[in-house]
C-alpha cells in the first residue's frame, strides 16, 4: 500500500516536514505527491472524526438497505449516483448480497430520517424496497475506537 | 522489630532502579504520553495468541520439561541457524527461561565466583550490575561514548581487565542508546577476550531490531567465541510478547547444564502456554517482525529528525527501539530535564543516568508508541524547549 496515503488516511494532521521525515523522502517530493493525489481526486478531503454521541448536537443516523432495479447499459450506476446527490445521504455503497445499495442517512430526528425514506427515497421508480435500520450507538468509526476510552489509554506498566 | 538484622545485606545494599520516580509522577497525571517504557506498543500478533489459547483448549496445562518443550528448543535452534547462522543442539545447548531476564540472572550466577569481576559497558539495561552484586561478583563499569557510537572499544576493554576479570556482558543492540556492534568491532574485542580467557554473556534481546543492512551479528559467530559465549534472547521485543515472560539462553553444553540445574531448582519450567505460543511465533512470525520493524523505522526517522531540528543532537540509533538525544545544551541535568518535562508538558522520558553515570546529559526516548502520539509528544517537547530558551 502507498505509505503516504496510509499515513494520511490514519491522521491527516501531519505537516509536510513530518511526512518527509517519516517516509525518508524530500519535502518537495511529499508536497508534489499530495498535490497530485488531490488533483487526481484520490485524496478527496480532510476532516475530523467526530464522536457525535458525546457532542451537544445530536444526530440520528440509519443504515438503509435498498433493493433497486438495474437499468439497461448503466446497471446500478444511474440510481446510485442519483441517490448520492441527496444531502441527507452520507454514504452510498453497492453491495453483493440480499439487497443492492447500502446507505447511511442522517437527520436531526428519527422522524426526519423516516420521512426522507418514505417521501424521497421510496418513490423513486427504480427503488423496489427500503429497509431502515436505526443506528443506536457508534463504537468505532474510520478505524478509530469511539467508545472504549480504556483502550486509548496507555496501560503499560513501568517494570524497571 | 529490627528487620535489618534479618535481611540479607547484599540485597539491601543494591540500589533501587532510578526510573521508578518518573513512573510515579506520571501515574498521578492525566493526558500523559509515555515515551518511557521499554516494551512494544503492539499487541502480540493474533496467530501467536491463538496458538496459546489453543494449547489451553487442548488442556496443555502441566509443567514442561525443565529445559523447555523439546519442540520449542528445536524451533529456537532452527531460528538461530536461519537468522544468525549459528548452530545449537536443541537437546543440550538451549535453556528456555522466564523472560530473557532469568537467563541473564542464571548465566551470571553460573559464571561468577565470589570476588570475580564482571565488565559491564554502560549506558546499559539496569539489571546487570545488581545481578552481578547479588551473585557475589564485582561489577566493573566501562563508560562507552557517543563519539564511538556507544560501542565497546578494544582499548576500553583492555583497560578494564584485571587478573580477577571473568565475564564480559555484551549488551548489543543496546538499551538505552540504540548502539550496535558490527563484525569488525566484534573481531577486535574477541581477540582480547580470548587472550584473557574471559566468558561473554551476549544479551541479544533486540537482535531482530537492527536497522543496518547487515543483520545483527552475534559475537558467538566470531572464530573461537562460541565456546566462551552464552547468548541471551527471548520473545518479548521481537514478537511483542513481553507479558508472556519467555526467553532463552544458548551456549556450551557444560554451561547450559549448570544453568538448567539452577533453573530447575528455582523456577522448574517456563510458562507452558507461552511456550506453545512461542513455537508458533518462530514458525510463522518472520513477517510480523518485518512489519513491526518497518513501523519502528518510520518512527525512528521521525523522532531522530525532530530532535535534530529542535537543536538537540541525537546519535542515530541502529538497533532496539530507543533514541538517546543529548540535552547538555539546555544546561539542565538529565534528571531536571525529565522532571520538568513531565510536570509541565506531561511527556514521560527517562533520564540517561538511570542507565549508568555515563548517561548523564542524555535522555532515553522510547519510540514504542503510535506515530500520532509521538507527533503530539514532539510538539510538546518543542514547546518545552522554547520555554526553556525564553527563560534563559
Amino acid at each position: 500500500m502507498d505509505q503516504l496515503l496510509k499515513l494520511l488516511s490514519e491522521n491527516s494532521d501531519y505537516s509536510t516536514e513530518e511526512l518527509a521525515l517519516i517516509l525518508n523522502e524530500p519535502e518537495d517530493y511529499i508536497r508534489a505527491q499530495i498535490k497530485e493525489y488531490e488533483e487526481d481526486g484520490i485524496i478527496r478531503g480532510y476532516r475530523a472524526i467526530v464522536n457525535w454521541d458525546d457532542a451537544d448536537e445530536k444526530l440520528v443516523s440509519a443504515i438503509i438497505e435498498v433493493k433497486v432495479t438495474p437499468e439497461k447499459e448503466i446497471g446500478f450506476d444511474g440510481i446510485a449516483e442519483k441517490i448520492s446527490k441527496f444531502d441527507e445521504v452520507k454514504s452510498v455503497q453497492l453491495v453483493a448480497g440480499s439487497y443492492d445499495l447500502s446507505l447511511v442517512v442522517t437527520g436531526e430526528t428519527m422522524n426526519a430520517v423516516a420521512s426522507f425514506v418514505s417521501k424521497r427515497l421510496s418513490p423513486m421508480k427504480q427503488v423496489i424496497s427500503c429497509q431502515t435500520n436505526f443506528i443506536l450507538s457508534n463504537f468505532k468509526e474510520g478505524g478509530v475506537i469511539l467508545k472504549n476510552q480504556d483502550d486509548a489509554k496507555d496501560n503499560r506498566e513501568f517494570v524497571i | 522489630m529490627d528487620y535489618e538484622k534479618s535481611l540479607n545485606s547484599t540485597i539491601c545494599n543494591v540500589k533501587p532502579s532510578g526510573i521508578r520516580k518518573f513512573f510515579d509522577i506520571a501515574a498521578e497525571m492525566d493526558n500523559v504520553i509515555s515515551l518511557s517504557v521499554g516494551e512494544p506498543d503492539f499487541k502480540t500478533p493474533w496467530h501467536i495468541r491463538e496458538a496459546g489459547i489453543d494449547s489451553l483448549h487442548m488442556g496443555k496445562t502441566w509443567y514442561t520439561p525443565n529445559r523447555g518443550l523439546t519442540e520449542l528448543r528445536k524451533e529456537i535452534s532452527k531460528y538461530y541457524k536461519r537468522r544468525f547462522s549459528l548452530e545449537y543442539d536443541p537437546l543440550k545447548q538451549i535453556l528456555v527461561t522466564v523472560g530473557g531476564s532469568e537467563s541473564i540472572d542464571v548465566a551470571i550466577r553460573c559464571l561468577v565466583n565470589s570476588g570475580d569481576e564482571v565488565i559491564i559497558p554502560q549506558p546499559a539495561f539496569v539489571c546487570y550490575e545488581p545481578l552481578t552484586e547479588m551473585a557475589g561478583g564485582v561489577p566493573v563499569v566501562v563508560n562507552t561514548k557517543v563519539e564511538d557510537q556507544f560501542r565497546l572499544t578494544p582499548e576500553e576493554l583492555e583497560d578494564a581487565i584485571t587478573d580477577k576479570t571473568r565475564v564480559l556482558i555484551l549488551p548489543y543492540p543496546n538499551n538505552p542508546t540504540g548502539g550496535i556492534m558490527e563484525r569488525d568491532d566484534l573481531e577486535k574485542i574477541a581477540k582480547i577476550i580470548i587472550k584473557h580467557d574471559l566468558m561473554v554473556i551476549s544479551d541479544e534481546i533486540y537482535a531482530e531490531l537492527t536497522y543496518t543492512k547487515d543483520k545483527h551479528i552475534s559475537i558467538a559467530s566470531i572464530d573461537g567465541m562460541a565456546e566462551r559465549t552464552v547468548i541471551i534472547n527471548g520473545f518479548s521485543k521481537a514478537y511483542a510478547m513481553t507479558g508472556w515472560r519467555l526467553g532463552y539462553a544458548l551456549g556450551p553444553q557444560e554451561i547450559i547444564s549448570q544453568m538448567t540445574k539452577l533453573h530447575q531448582f528455582c523456577i522448574m519450567s517456563a510458562p507452558t502456554t507461552a511456550q506453545y505460543a512461542a513455537i508458533e511465533a518462530l514458525r510463522n512470525g518472520d513477517d510480523d517482525i518485518e512489519n513491526m520493524k518497518k513501523e519502528y523505522e518510520m518512527r525512528k526517522r521521525y523522532i531522530v529528525g525532530s530532535f535534530e531540528k529542535l537543536g538537540l543532537s541525537c546519535f542515530e540509533p541502529m538497533g532496539a527501539f530507543y533514541c538517546f538525544p543529548c540535552i547538555k545544551s539546555t544546561g539542565l541535568s538529565s534528571d531536571e530535564f525529565c522532571t520538568r518535562l513531565i510536570e509541565s508538558k506531561h511527556v514521560a522520558v527517562v533520564p540517561g543516568n538511570a542507565f549508568g553515570e555515563s548517561g548523564e546529559g542524555f535522555i532515553r526516548v522510547s519510540y514504542c508508541n503510535s506515530l500520532k502520539n509521538i507527533q503530539e509528544a514532539m510538539h510538546r517537547i518543542a514547546e518545552f524547549l522554547q520555554e526553556l530558551k525564553d527563560e534563559g
